[in-house]
């Protein structure tokens, strides 16, 4: 008889212990990032433009350019950046298990993932659209000739569900060829298992400088599709949300007060009262985030601004030379926009 | 209390049932800080994805698909093409290594090394790589579309695939296919009857040639009786791609090769292993007898070869099924690379999907092994 109450009560205590102690993910992703000194931040890793390591074995394009805003803000160091590379499939799987703080990996904002998995997107970084790439032999001029061609693609992303919807509402047939990751896509393309390889436009250029003959390739004018790719973190952590959000907000707000990495020391004896609010001199921006006062600052200074990074990355100073078309400031006809800072 | 534990019976029950209570609580901590989890993120939980609509394409299904079905639908075409390939790879990798294990002890000096370097090079290279190897350079090495090796214009071999006619699934068609399964069992029939007449009278009967014979006659006498009307769909170039009769894509061709190579290597082991188990003085007593050297294997080495071969066999057969997932490296739509893949990614109930598709392949698997384990004691020495 004692031997059996003394075994109820060691087994109680045994589940009460593990049982009660289950620990929930941590919801207060700043305080885990400033105990741990760096951000995880998910990126591509291989896509031109965006996210690839270059030859110096560093980081660059405009996704990772986003990771390093946000160190700059956090930490007031743009190195302080751990990336972690995803492929498609991964990349949704490792926010909601906390493998990465952060995700910037020209990752569609939609519906079913702002809503059923858990996630928030902070905002729009890069206005893009699917098109298809197809080689010059073949003739075609339009994406409404592709009947019955084989598409290769990359698979878990957005791109399948829009050639799915584009040959269906255009009555034509297609023969669908999925890979994991992008590299694997250009190297089927270029072997001519398919005849088409489709994505995001910005991602086409991007590929397309991979290929062994880049210039045998076109990009077909059709954009199938809206792409708006930005930033991802996992919901229900209010304030690790606003600070990835105003992160891209303030480079925003830079470019749009024309303060630059060169000129950003200058600037803090602006009189400009915008220009004041967001770097830090006057209100109090950076408290109501529960950063510093000067985090906008660090992220101009490390970083640039939106435009800074876009022109480096993608545009212009960058072998893809994309223009900025929707991604221009609301005020030159684009729409990239932020609130206002105050 | 001191007394009870030195007692050596309820000291293994107390720490029997220690064992069992950290096992539930691990199990129910691991569940419960899940749960805990998921419902802090808000995140979708159950299994009212499988009835919302895929919205992509799949290259390669045995039954139809389209964009518009459901992940359910998605779920068994993942899960056909993973059976497809599990059979076609078992029935490819049995062949291929029965006959290389027997060639592995021919006396033929050339014959018995090549099969050995075979074996050693095939085994000792990770699946894969060989997969990727495969793939590649099946891919690198054919032709496009339209300068396709052409076979007398009914089978072509592209970067495509490998496009060949199909008859239409007309009477005569089902007629023919009757007729061959008739005479599968009418041979099998026959088989049982000439054993039991040896049993009984000693007279041989060589049920061979009348298979054979009837294997030809029976198709025959089916297409003239199913109307004579076999028509074939055959593979011809239209626009992009070719379009009619059946195609193997490249990723399906890449990964049954692969993985009977592969494969076959270890059931070639198997096999020279248990023929060589057989002890020596078999064989010799066979010789003795008068039997000649085909008789004596299969009439007395191959039988008890077989029992002592079966289970590492089976367990090559278990092998091949899981690693048939490996084929999301090169794409082929199987259930690891659709449902765990594309449907996961979609839906991202990762969960749920993880869990079905690890009961699939354990369910799979325990059949398998069920089955083979019936057919091994089966063919255990009944002992009299």
């Amino acid at each position: 008889m004692m031997l059996r109450s003394k075994l109820a009560k060691i087994s109680l205590a045994t589940i009460a212990v593990l049982g009660l102690g289950s620990t929930t993910l941590s919801a207060d992703t700043l305080a885990e990032v400033q105990k741990q000194g760096f951000v995880k931040c998910g990126v591509d890793g291989g896509l031109p433009g965006f996210s690839e390591v270059g030859s110096d074995g560093i980081y660059k394009g405009i996704d990772v350019d986003q990771c390093r805003a946000v160190a700059a803000a956090v930490l007031g160091d743009a190195k302080k950046v751990k990336y972690v590379a995803l492929n498609a499939k991964e990349r949704l799987t490792a926010l909601q298990s906390g493998e990465i703080d952060m995700l910037s990996r020209n990752t569609t904002w939609t519906e079913t993932r702002d809503t059923s998995l858990g996630l928030n997107f902070t905002g729009v970084t890069y206005y893009d659209g699917q098109g298809f790439m197809v080689t010059k032999k073949l003739g075609v001029k339009s994406a409404k000739e592709l009947d019955g061609a084989s598409i290769c693609l990359q698979t878990g992303t957005t791109t399948e569900l829009n050639v799915a919807d584009y040959f269906r509402t255009n009555k034509m047939k297609y023969k669908l060829v999925s890979y994991d990751t992008n590299d694997q896509v250009v190297k089927a393309y270029e072997s001519g298992r398919c005849d088409v390889l489709t994505s995001d436009q910005s991602q086409l250029y991007g590929l397309r400088i991979k290929l062994l003959k880049p210039e045998e390739s076109i990009v077909l004018p059709e954009v199938i599709s809206k792409e708006p790719l930005g930033p991802v973190v996992r919901k229900g952590d209010g304030r690790w949300f606003d600070i990835v959000r105003w992160v891209s907000y303030a480079m925003l707000t830079a470019e749009e007060a024309g303060v630059t990495s060169a000129n950003v020391d200058a600037m803090l004896k602006s009189d400009n009262p915008d220009v004041k609010r967001l770097l830090g001199v006057e209100g109090q921006m950076g408290e109501n985030l529960g950063l510093k006062k000067d985090f906008a600052y660090n992220i101009i200074k490390q970083v640039g601004n939106y435009g800074e990074s876009f022109e480096k990355t993608v545009g212009q100073g960058s072998p893809l030379k994309i223009a900025r078309g929707y991604n221009a400031l609301w005020t030159h006809g684009g729409l990239q926009y932020a609130p206002p800072f105050r | 209390m001191l007394a009870l534990l030195r007692n050596q019976k309820i000291r293994g029950i107390i720490f029997q049932l220690l064992t069992v209570i950290g096992l539930v609580a691990f199990l129910w901590y691991i569940g419960a800080n899940t749960v805990a989890n998921i419902e802090q993120r808000g995140i979708q939980t159950g299994f009212g994805f499988l009835d919302g609509t895929a919205g992509f394409g799949i290259d390669q299904s045995p039954i139809s698909y389209t964009e518009e079905n459901t992940h359910g639908r998605v779920f068994i075409v993942g899960l056909l093409n993973t059976i497809i390939i599990a059979f076609v790879g078992i029935i490819c990798a049995t062949i291929v290594g029965l006959i290389i294990g027997i060639l592995r002890l021919s006396s033929n000096w050339l014959i018995a090394k090549l099969a050995k370097a075979y074996i050693d090079f095939f085994r000792n290279i990770p699946l894969l790589l060989q997969i990727l190897f495969w793939y590649n350079v099946v891919l690198r090495a054919m032709p496009n579309p339209k300068q396709s090796f052409n076979f007398f214009d009914t089978i072509f071999i592209n970067n495509r695939g490998l496009y060949f006619p199909l008859p239409e699934y007309n009477t005569t068609f089902f007629m023919i296919l009757a007729s061959l399964f008739c005479a599968l069992i009418a041979s099998f029939a026959l088989n049982t009857w000439a054993n039991r007449r040896k049993i009984a009278t000693g007279q041989d009967f060589i049920v061979f040639p009348f298979a054979i014979g009837m294997f030809i006659l029976f198709p025959i006498l089916a297409y003239f009786l199913g109307g004579a009307h076999l028509n074939f769909s055959f593979p011809e170039l239209a626009g992009f791609n070719f379009k009619g009769g059946k195609t193997l894509s490249p990723e399906f061709l890449a990964l049954t090769f692969a993985l009977t190579i592969y494969t076959a290597t270890f059931i070639a082991e198997a096999v020279r292993s248990g023929i060589e188990a057989v002890s020596h003085g078999q064989k010799e007593a066979a010789v003795s007898m008068g039997f000649s050297p085909y008789q004596s294997l299969k009439l007395v080495v191959l039988p008890q070869a077989i029992r002592i071969a079966i289970p590492p066999i089976i367990n090559q057969y278990l092998n091949l099924i899981k690693n048939s997932s490996l084929a999301t490296a090169v794409g082929y739509p199987e259930i690891v690379t659709v449902f765990a893949g594309t449907s996961l990614n979609q839906v991202g109930q990762a969960i749920e999907i993880i869990s079905m598709t690890m009961l699939v392949y354990l369910i799979i698997s325990l059949v398998v092994s069920a089955l083979l384990n019936w057919f091994n004691h089966k063919m255990k020495i009944q002992e009299r």
